[in-house]
């Protein structure tokens, strides 16, 4: 089920590459109550997201439920060329998880 | 005292060491190893007890290179966009905090390898607030804040 991410990386000035990454995930905090019975909503968050470039881990990032629905991250990365692989995955509070690849262009 | 922070200094390189290849060696291992989630910084309350927990008994300075770029008043607090830029040399980490959260840690950034010092993401937040970035290199704590004005609270209810 690789369609809860999309990835665009493109080359920018000066050996910088741009990666954008955004995921598709409800981000539920667990402090939210269903409207119509009160009960809490459990927490269902993305607890890490893990990024390489060419196979190697570039960027780690830990977060809590405080990162909003549908995340949206994006980071420079150097010495990236046209064409190099990048991949992200993700692992949520579930144990749910997901990846997928791009091109930089 | 100097004595006493050399030494200190020595153990703590030699630890990052030892974690640095065994973090090398279980990503060889096994692909996409996800390491420990740090339950106790994220169940904090308090700023500073965050810190304490995810870095240790390390002293932050207030430095002019980190920049904050965030709307001064947010309508809606669900969706705060937030990006982090810095020119400090050698970062490890950059972590966002928003200090009126229930649970001010929001995210850490472990920059592994060629990282330029920028990252860009989209927050909540339940009320007004400061954010705070904090970034670490060589060891030590660097931080800036900002403050949003939030209208509308992102935290549901």
């Amino acid at each position: 089920m690789s369609k809860s991410i999309r990835i665009r990386a493109k080359q920018a000035k000066d050996n910088a590459t741009q990666v954008k990454v955004l995921i598709k995930h409800p981000m539920e905090t667990g402090l939210r109550k269903d409207k119509k019975t009160g009960a809490k909503i459990p927490a269902h968050f993305i607890q890490e997201v893990k990024c390489y470039h060419n196979n190697e881990l570039v960027l780690d990032a830990v977060w809590g439920v405080a990162v909003s629905q549908n995340p949206y991250l994006s980071f420079t990365l150097d010495d990236a060329a046209k064409g190099d692989n990048i991949r992200v995955s993700w692992l949520d509070n579930n144990g749910g998880t997901d990846q997928r690849e791009a091109a930089v262009k | 005292m100097l004595e006493l922070s050399r030494r200190k200094f020595i153990h703590n390189s030699v630890f990052y060491a030892i974690t640095a290849t065994t973090l090398a060696h279980s990503v060889l291992r096994a692909g996409n190893a996800y390491a420990a989630w740090p339950t106790l910084a994220y169940q904090s309350d308090n700023v500073d007890d965050v810190l304490k927990k995810l870095y240790g008994d390390v002293g932050v300075v207030a430095s002019d290179d980190i920049r904050i770029k965030a709307p001064a008043i947010a309508e809606n607090g669900a969706v705060v966009p937030v990006s982090v830029n810095s020119n400090i040399k050698d970062i490890e980490s950059i972590s966002i905090l928003v200090e009126e959260n229930p649970n001010p840690l929001v995210a850490q950034f472990n920059m592994v390898k060629n990282q330029r010092g920028y990252i860009n993401t989209r927050i909540k937040m339940g009320k007004t607030s400061n954010i705070i970035a904090v970034v670490k290199s060589n060891g030590a704590l660097y931080s800036a804040k900002q403050i949003v004005k939030v209208t509308i609270g992102g935290c549901g209810g």
